[in-house]
């Protein structure tokens, strides 16, 4: 193997470790209080206007009616559409719409140049010709390549024009923010280059994932598209150590926080669960809290006060 | 320093005042207030500037005591530090250290939640009461000072920030500049939290440096948790009072309106906000003449604490907030009761139902219903007689934020409204997506100080708009009476100082009470006026 591609197998490596680290922070993280926002979008035949099963007459007697369909459709809305962005705020979807999906494009892209090198491993050609499944392959993986990073570069530059011509978004904006944001443009612009001079079917970039996945040393590669690759691998890395990943928190801010509307049932696991968080030491140190007790205990002394 | 030009990192400035409202910038109310002219904000008296820090915008709800010398200063930084590592242990902060992580790590910037905040935009616009403004001071401190390398990545990651006693004194006050209405948390595409992280700078000043607004601490749960209300009401004080409310309310109603206390095995525990004992007496008659038409088996408590749904905890302290609503829970185990019904009070809903969820345990886990739901059952399904016609006039719906968007009850009320009132419209936004009073988190109750003129002019202004354009220009013509229902104690004491501050009932003849008021007023075996126009402005 050459050093690009260890490269490339430091930044995969890297990337699935922050996340499975990051995921597992706020997994781990101990049961919290309630803290739900509504509209909750499994809250049958409520969701629409935001209702709750509070809104029920004894509610703990009903059976409880989870949508789980309205809240499937929610999250597809919001992660394809980006729904919240659209109703909020449209200028910024304007170009954090093309960024958000050109980058799901161009996940695809990577899936299906796995799945052609992969194809390739035996006897199949990836190719513009032949009126295979193979073909239409061919030309998907192209599609996805060349739209994607043609959306997600211009979405990158939308975003950048508006935090830098923005007075509020400019104050909120940091070195790194606007660093992110032109490291997109550059690899878009540097990948899209690399494919319409050098590689317009993309067979090379498939070559070099054939190699990457059989662990042999990958053929020449002309200078565009080693800078392509050295780009995306660092790219690759860079995201989930940024506030970039905030794909899987948003997954726990949805799911743990904001849609968290299981009741406490008496005798149910959970609360089993949060009678074993009044064993925790208290710590706080103002007058009113004896640092030294349990949140148990601290919270069912009476009080004194002189 | 002019309003546009402050950023986040100048609340380490070492200035006396960092921002004054311009009450001539405030966004115009709609008709007929088109012409009112807002009076500057009054300063606060020169004792009580010598001893508390104003250095924010020369507003006071909490009281920072200024620190006399340079060490003591170093001091209280250091102690804010400590409380910071307290607020991201899982052992002194597993109440809301998940949400916590969530709301600081992971906001883009994008300011989206500006434009749902009705505090940044009813003061013109004020950089400081941008919702990101605050948690980013927060944001800052924690990547810079809290996590590895912070300090040495800080200009590039955006932990931009000084920490020194300005920026920290400052940060206190900024936390009470915010109703906790979380508005700017449902469109925040992320679905981070503003509202939860001013909360959380609260908790961190109450619960390790021992700050916090006395009307919320000394004399909010310190005082419930001693003498038995916030009010200061004792148990036996209650009894003599309420035999004066039965009385005043048969007369009024005439109809029974028994008032039972301590009925052991009762169905149902009723918890009012003491609030209501002392300023709103028709709350409590009007739920005890239904109660009992209805034929409800219920009951109040005199226990300690037990009469009181207050828990001001809620808005500041966690230790405070599960103290108080233990002992809420405490009384509906010994007397024994199928349910607790929470009356007209938001921020009770809210510490009894959503987040009390996760600490009423065990033997203490009765059930709690609202009393939107309650009232719904009676009023819909026949139980007592009720004649519109007697409710014919303009009527609009408050929602309290708690009861709404934090805990999505919203159509029982209207169900209700919509049979008893005729002429019931909504406001714009309503129900989930409503606008706080601007009394919320606590500030209702803060009366000292210039608080209370900020308070109408700035936090309540996107209510009051609200409620002006809730009716037509016509029915704005003070000949014509017209009401506001808000449900939520807090929301009351909120509406009737905007009322008072804009002159409303002059003006307009609009005034506000709760929805069982309404209720009353058109119960066919009730003598008719029970609202009494003149009498409950
Ligand atoms: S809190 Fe949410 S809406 Fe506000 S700036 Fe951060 S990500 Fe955007
Ligand atoms: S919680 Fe309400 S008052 Fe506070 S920042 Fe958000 S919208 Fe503004
Ligand atoms: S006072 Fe009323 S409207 Fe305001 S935050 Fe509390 S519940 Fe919401």
């Amino acid at each position: 193997m050459v050093a690009i591609q260890y490269l490339t197998i430091i930044s995969v490596v890297v990337a699935f470790a922050a996340m499975i680290i990051k995921a597992l922070r706020y997994a781990t993280a101990p049961q919290s209080m309630r803290w739900e926002l509504y509209p909750v979008p499994h809250e049958k035949g409520k969701a629409e206007y935001g209702g709750s099963y509070l809104e029920e007459l004894n509610w703990w007697t009903k059976p409880r009616h989870k949508d789980l369909f309205n809240e499937l459709k929610e999250m597809a809305a919001e992660v394809i559409l980006l729904k919240g962005v659209f109703n909020h705020n449209k200028r910024a979807w304007c170009s954090s719409w093309p960024f958000h999906f050109g980058l799901y494009l161009c996940i695809g892209w990577l899936v299906l140049l796995l799945v052609g090198a992969i194809a390739e491993s035996t006897d199949v050609r990836v190719t513009a010709y032949g009126g295979t499944v193979w073909q239409v392959l061919y030309y998907l993986t192209a599609g996805f390549g060349y739209a994607g990073l043609v959306l997600s570069g211009v979405g990158a530059l939308g975003l950048l024009i508006w935090r830098s011509s923005d007075a509020a978004m400019r104050k909120f904006s940091s070195p790194i923010d606007y660093f992110n944001l032109v490291f997109f443009v550059v690899v878009a612009v540097v990948t899209l280059a690399a494919h319409l001079t050098a590689d317009p079917g993309h067979a090379a970039m498939r070559s070099y994932v054939h190699a990457m996945i059989t662990l042999v040393p990958v053929r020449e590669v002309g200078t565009l598209l080693m800078l392509e690759i050295v780009l995306i691998s660092l790219l690759i890395m860079w995201i989930p150590l940024t506030r970039m990943s905030h794909f899987v928190a948003k997954y726990f801010l949805y799911h743990s926080v904001r849609w968290e509307d299981e009741p406490n049932k008496r005798g149910s696991k959970l609360e089993k669960v949060l009678l074993g968080q009044l064993g925790r030491k208290i710590g706080w140190g103002a007058p009113h809290i004896d640092s030294e007790k349990t949140w148990g205990e601290a919270v069912t002394e009476d009080i004194k006060h002189e | 320093m002019s309003n546009q030009d402050i950023k986040v990192k100048d609340i380490s400035r070492k200035t006396d005042q960092l921002f004054t409202l311009d009450t001539k910038e405030l966004p115009k109310l709609p008709y007929p207030y088109e012409d009112w002219e807002e009076p500057p904000i009054g300063d606060i008296s020169e004792t009580k500037q010598a001893k508390y820090e104003t250095n924010l915008d020369g507003i006071m709800n909490v009281q920072v005591p200024i620190p006399k010398t340079d060490a003591e200063k170093e001091q209280l930084v250091a102690k804010f530090l400590v409380g910071l590592r307290k607020l991201l242990s899982k052992d002194s902060n597993w109440t809301f250290l998940q949400p916590l992580m969530l709301s600081l790590d992971n906001c883009v910037k994008c300011n989206t939640c500006s434009d749902a905040c009705p505090i940044f935009e009813a003061s013109g616009r004020a950089e400081i009461y941008r919702p990101l403004f605050r948690s980013d001071i927060l944001r800052r401190l924690v990547n810079k000072y809290i996590r590895p390398g912070g300090k040495l990545t800080a200009k590039f990651t955006g932990a931009d920030i000084d920490l020194n006693w300005e920026t920290i004194s400052r940060l206190a006050q900024l936390a009470y500049r915010c109703t906790l209405c979380r508005r700017c948390a449902q469109t925040c595409p992320m679905g981070c939290d503003n509202g939860l992280l001013s909360r959380e700078i609260r908790k961190l000043f109450s619960q390790e440096m021992g700050i916090a607004p006395s009307e919320l601490h000394e004399d909010g749960t310190i005082k419930q948790l001693t003498t038995g209300s916030s009010t200061g009401i004792t148990p036996l004080a209650l009894a003599d009072l309420m035999e004066f409310t039965e009385e005043d309310g048969e007369e009024r109603t005439g109809m029974p309106c028994k008032i039972p206390f301590d009925k052991s095995g009762a169905d149902i525990l009723l918890i009012h906000n003491a609030g209501e004992f002392l300023s709103w007496p028709e709350n409590i008659q009007a739920f005890a003449v239904i109660f009992e038409a209805a034929g409800l088996s219920w009951t109040l408590s005199s226990d300690f604490v037990g009469y009181d749904s207050v828990n001001y905890g809620l808005f500041y302290d966690d230790t405070q907030y599960a103290r108080v609503t233990l002992k809420h829970a405490e009384t509906a185990r010994k007397l024994g009761v199928k349910k607790v019904v929470l009356g007209e009070c938001g921020h009770a809903h809210k510490a009894a139902m959503a987040i009390g969820d996760r600490i009423w345990l065990g033997e203490a886990n009765i059930p709690r219903e609202s009393c939107m739901v309650t009232l719904e059952d009676i009023v819909l399904n026949g139980k007592i007689k009720v004649d519109p016609e007697r409710n014919y006039f303009p009527v609009t719906v408050h929602d309290p934020c708690n009861i709404t968007r934090s805990m999505g009850i919203i159509e029982p009320q209207r169900r209700v409204l919509r049979k008893i009132c005729p002429q019931f419209r909504e406001m714009t936004p309503h129900g989930v997506h409503n606008y706080c009073c601007g009394g919320g988190s606590g500030f209702a109750i803060m009366q000292s100080n210039n608080f209370p003129s900020w308070r109408s002019m700035v936090s309540g202004r996107k209510k009051m708009a609200q409620i002006l354009n809730a009716f037509t220009r016509e029915e704005l013509d003070p000949k014509v009476n017209k009401y506001v229902c808000a449900p939520c104690s807090n929301c009351k004491g909120q509406i009737r100082d905007l009322f008072n501050y804009y002159d409303i009932w002059e003006r307009c003849h609009i005034q506000y009470s709760g929805l069982v008021e309404l209720i009353v007023n058109c119960m066919t075996d009730a003598k008719e006026g029970f609202i009494d126009w003149e009498e409950f402005h």
